[in-house]
């Protein structure tokens, strides 16, 4: 179940190069966190390890498949068993919420299960179940339209979780939560990964949440990886040069940092100042 | 953010040029069209235009209010609604599924791109063809033909609504699916969804106010071409009205010309209300 990346290159249709030389591996159920400046080519990163993109150059194994070698149908089964987390919900505002996690097992079900839950909810308690855990349960049948942008992005990761996926992948997943729910949030998306052994790449803007949730993280910076290091071999000055273009200030979430330094797993004396700023 | 340096972009707007080049072209094609069409507005206003059109005009008042011509006037308005809705629940029928097939929005092989992509636009040209041809003939055409197919009746009318419509719908669902936010379809597809299970949980629920109120426009349409068609014979106030004018009745026209007026307020109440319920 172990997903690989050799020699990565993306380019754009309209020329720009997002991504290139890109060498990444990952082990079964671990866990990496993405950092890096915006438009450093996190996203690109993970839609190629999402198999949304095709990359131009480079080798992708995902979940021991080369996707781009398998035929539609075998495709779309490797598809199913990959979740995504986007930084901009993509659900339609007209939707139930029961709806719109229960559409996270599309790719399980036949059309006519699909066309059926439409008509009545077919797991009900398990959308209920989903949203519980993200404290959502309570608007288990209002419409997404009457949600704030928070939530929204809470009802696409309990989507996600719904599916069950062997690889989760989140783009920013908590970019629209404030510094509680979004500490919680990827606090859920670790423990469902660890629970049912799910690889997880998270890219996330907050430094801090990185350094807290993930044993390893990669930076990027310009399509490239800098740096890939198990966290307590990541110091203050390697992120400080990371984010270097946006004046060395490192983005960061404001969760109390206090836990994960007993947890030992990361060099915490560097790294406080920076981030308490 | 950085100052603007002599190697970054131009200030000037690159789409600008684009953009009066094509206004110039437009408007240099559009000059001729308009003398081949024999364009000539102003001579509405001769004088002798004007009472020619005043005396046709003169005959429409009063309009006939009759109980026994009211009683007609019902009879054809109530089979004109049910031409016009018939004919677009059927032409829905043969839309929806086409649409469906015609959108990229839908296409699985277009992620990536992966296996299929070849097939797939082979399958939504064909199908797009289809559509084509079927709004290529006029509804009045497909009328005169099922008229002698069937005989003089609505069910004439029917069916040459629900081919042509049916092309028409098909066309513009199609594209309605494609130009509204198709992400969310895109995000089910990419998690292994089905084509019907992306059709149904993000592209329909993202474009149901639109498709709505556009069905709701052909059925207004639906209803002004029934009209037509009831010169051929098709039935409905068309054909009320095309007695009135052979009988140089030009109040009874009036009048079935004042019920056209109010089915098309109550077709923009009604896409109105439909709007507000799914908005």
């Amino acid at each position: 179940m172990s997903l690989a990346l050799e020699g990565v290159g993306f380019t754009h249709a309209n020329g720009e190069r997002a991504v290139a030389g890109v060498s990444l591996t990952l082990a079964g159920g671990e866990r990496v966190a993405v950092v890096g400046p915006s438009g450093a080519g996190k996203t690109t990163l993970l839609r190629v390890l999402g198999t949304s993109l095709k990359p131009g150059e480079g080798t992708v194994r995902v979940l021991d498949e080369d996707p781009w070698r398998l035929g539609a149908s075998a495709l779309r089964s490797l598809r199913a068993r990959i979740g995504v987390v986007h930084q901009a919900p993509p659900i339609p505002p007209r939707l139930r919420l029961v709806t719109a996690v229960l559409a996270g097992r599309l790719g399980r079900w036949s059309a006519w299960q699909a066309l059926a839950s439409l008509a009545s909810p077919r797991d009900v308690a398990g959308a209920h179940e989903a949203l519980a855990r993200l404290d959502l349960a309570d608007r288990l049948f209002d419409r997404c339209d009457r949600l704030s942008g928070g939530q929204l992005q809470r009802v696409g990761i309990a989507r996600v979780l719904y599916q069950q996926p062997d690889l989760l992948l989140a783009d920013e997943p908590v970019s629209a939560l404030d510094p509680t729910l979004a500490d919680a949030a990827v606090g859920v998306l670790v423990a469902e990964s660890e629970d049912r052994g799910a690889t997880l790449v998270s890219s996330l803007h907050a430094v801090d949440l990185a350094l807290k949730w993930f044993p390893r993280l990669v930076g990027m910076r310009a399509g490239a990886i800098v740096f890939d290091l198990p966290t307590h071999a990541v110091t203050s000055e390697m992120l400080r040069e990371l984010y270097a273009a946006e004046g060395g200030v490192l983005p960061v979430q404001g969760i109390a940092l206090g836990g994960a330094a007993d947890a030992g797993t990361l060099a915490q004396a560097p790294l406080v100042a920076p981030l308490c700023r | 953010m950085r100052a603007p340096s002599a190697v970054g972009p131009p200030l000037r707007d690159p789409a600008a040029g684009r953009r009066v080049g094509l206004a110039v072209t437009a408007a240099i094609l559009l000059w001729p069209l308009l003398v081949l069409a024999e364009f000539e507005p102003w001579r509405l206003f001769d004088a002798s235009h004007l009472a020619v059109m005043a005396g046709f005009l003169g005959g429409f008042l009063p309009p006939v209010v009759t109980a026994e011509f009211l009683a007609l006037l019902v009879r054809a308005t109530l089979e004109t609604l049910a031409i016009a809705t018939a004919g677009i629940a059927l032409a829905f029928v043969i839309a929806a599924p086409l649409a469906a097939l015609a959108t990229r929005s839908l296409s699985i092989a277009r992620i990536g791109p992966g296996p299929g992509l070849r097939s797939g636009v082979a399958l939504r040209t064909v199908v797009r063809g289809l559509l084509t041809l079927l709004r290529a003939i006029p509804e009045i055409v497909w009328a005169l033909l099922f008229v002698r197919a069937l005989g003089l009746g609505p069910g004439a009318g029917v069916l040459a609504l629900a081919v042509t419509y049916g092309g028409m719908l098909g066309k513009v669902y199609a594209e309605i699916l494609e130009s509204g936010d198709t992400r969310p379809a895109r995000a089910l597809l990419e998690a292994g969804s089905s084509r019907l299970g992306a059709f149904f949980y993000a592209l329909v629920p993202a474009a149901a106010q639109e498709l709505a109120s556009y069905t709701v426009y052909r059925w207004e349409c639906a209803v002004r071409a029934s009209v037509v068609m009831g010169f051929v014979g098709a039935g409905g106030l068309g054909q009320l009205m095309d007695q009135s004018m052979k009988m140089l009745n030009g109040g009874e026209a009036s009048s079935v010309l004042l019920v056209f007026l109010g089915l098309v307020v109550v077709a923009d109440l009604l896409s109105a209300l439909i709007r507000r319920v799914l908005a």
